[in-house]
C-alpha cells in the first residue's frame, strides 16, 4: 500500500515536472501574470486612494468583498470550533 | 544551466507537494494527515508568492517617493500577497476545524488510526 | 500548561513582555498603510500575547483579563465593523464598500475618505483575527479528553 502511494506521488510529481515547462522563468518581468491587472494596481493606487501600501489598498478597497468574505470565513470557522467542542461537555 | 536557473523554484515547491501528497495518501494516523495537507497548502502559497517577484531592481510593493510609481516594472506585483495573505489565515482556521474534529473522533472512538476508527464503525452497523 | 507556571523569572518577564508584544500590534493594525502590515498580521501579534499569558500565566488568570463575555463580543464586533461599515457608504449613496461615501459623513475629500474606510475595515479585519484565533486555540486547549 505504501509503495503504491509512493510511486502515486512519484509519478505525479513527473508529470508536474513536465508541466512546468510551460510556466514563465523565475523573476520575468514579463510574465502574463505581471502584465495583466498589476500594473493598473501599481500606478493608480496611490493616486485614487493616497495609500502608500498597496497591499493595503488592494486588500481593504479594491478587493473589499473578497476580504469581506474571508473575514466570514475566519469567523464561521471560530465559531464552528465552539460549537463542536462546547457540544457535550459536562460542566 | 540557465533552464534550471529559470524553473528550478517550481521543481522545489513540486517536491514539497509530493511529500504532502504522500504522507496525506500513505499515513494512517489523522494528525499526520493533517499536516500533510498543511504542507501541500503552504507549497501553493509560496508558489504563487514566487510568481510576484520581478527580476531587475524591484522592490516591495509599498510606495517609496524616491522610485517612480509610473514604472510597473520597479514594483513587485502586489496581488499574490494579497491573495495568499487572506489565504494564510483562512488556512489557519480551517486547520484549527480540522483538529477539532480529529479531537471530536478521538473522544467518540478512542484512537486516531485509520482502519480501527473504520473497523469500528463497521462493527457499530 | 493550563496550569500557572511558578517559575519566577517567566512570570515577571511575561507581565512586561505582554504589553510591548500589544503595543507592537497596536502599531502594525494602524500603520498597515504606510508600511508592511495590517489588520490580519496584527490580529495575530495581539493574539500571540494572549497566547504567551496563557502558557506562563495560567489560563485562570488570564481569563480574568478576557472573558468569556469579551470573548463572544469580539468574536462577532470584528465581522459587524467589517460590514457595517460597508452598510453606512450604501446609506451615503454610494455602492456597498465603496468608500468614498464616507466623504459626506467626513469632513473630507472622497480619496481621503477611501484613506478612512480602509483603516476602520482594517481595525475590523484585527478584532476578528484576534478573537478567533485565541478562541480556536483555547477550546483545543481545555477539551475534555474522556468520553461524556
Amino acid at each position: 500500500m505504501k509503495i503504491l502511494a509512493l510511486i502515486v506521488s512519484i509519478m505525479t510529481g513527473a508529470l508536474l515536472i513536465y508541466a512546468a515547462e510551460d510556466f514563465p522563468s523565475w523573476g520575468d518581468p514579463n510574465s502574463p501574470t505581471s502584465l495583466h491587472v498589476s500594473p493598473r494596481y501599481i500606478t493608480k493606487t496611490y493616486e485614487e486612494t493616497k495609500i502608500p501600501n498597496m497591499v493595503t489598498a488592494v486588500l481593504a478597497d479594491y478587493r473589499g468583498y473578497d476580504t469581506l468574505f474571508e473575514t466570514t470565513v475566519i469567523f464561521a470557522a471560530g465559531i464552528t470550533v465552539l460549537f463542536l467542542l462546547r457540544g457535550n461537555r459536562d460542566d | 544551466m540557465e533552464y534550471i536557473i529559470a524553473k528550478y523554484n517550481y521543481w522545489i515547491y513540486i517536491v514539497l507537494m509530493m511529500i504532502g501528497f504522500y504522507a496525506m495518501i500513505a499515513k494512517k494516523n489523522l494528525v499526520k494527515k493533517l499536516l500533510g495537507l498543511n504542507i501541500f497548502q503552504w507549497t501553493i502559497i509560496l508558489f504563487y508568492i514566487s510568481t510576484s517577484v520581478k527580476k531587475g531592481g524591484a522592490t516591495i510593493p509599498i510606495m517609496d517617493k524616491a522610485i517612480d510609481i509610473a514604472n510597473p516594472a520597479l514594483y513587485l506585483n502586489p496581488l499574490p500577497h494579497v491573495l495568499m495573505l487572506t489565504a494564510i489565515v483562512v488556512g489557519v482556521s480551517t486547520t484549527g476545524v480540522a483538529l477539532a474534529l480529529v479531537v471530536l473522533l478521538y473522544r467518540r472512538f478512542h484512537t486516531l488510526d485509520e482502519d480501527e476508527i473504520f473497523e469500528k464503525i463497521r462493527e457499530l452497523k | 500548561m493550563i496550569e500557572k507556571n511558578e517559575n519566577i523569572i517567566l512570570k515577571n518577564i511575561t507581565q512586561y513582555l505582554v504589553a510591548f508584544i500589544q503595543l507592537f500590534g497596536l502599531y502594525v493594525i494602524a500603520h498597515g498603510h504606510g508600511s508592511p502590515g495590517g489588520g490580519f498580521q496584527g490580529g495575530c501579534i495581539l493574539a500571540a500575547s494572549y497566547i504567551l499569558m496563557i502558557t506562563t500565566l495560567g489560563i485562570e488568570d488570564t481569563k480574568k483579563k478576557y472573558n468569556e463575555f469579551k470573548k463572544h463580543l469580539f468574536n462577532s464586533l470584528g465581522v459587524f465593523i467589517y460590514a457595517f461599515t460597508g452598510f453606512v457608504c450604501l446609506l451615503l449613496g454610494a455602492n456597498y464598500l465603496d468608500y468614498s461615501g464616507l466623504s459626506n459623513l467626513f469632513p473630507v475629500d472622497p480619496i481621503k475618505a477611501r484613506y478612512i474606510g480602509t483603516f476602520v475595515i482594517e481595525v475590523g479585519v484585527g478584532i476578528t483575527v484576534m478573537s478567533i484565533m485565541l478562541t480556536i486555540f483555547v477550546e483545543l486547549l481545555t477539551v475534555k479528553r474522556k468520553q461524556s
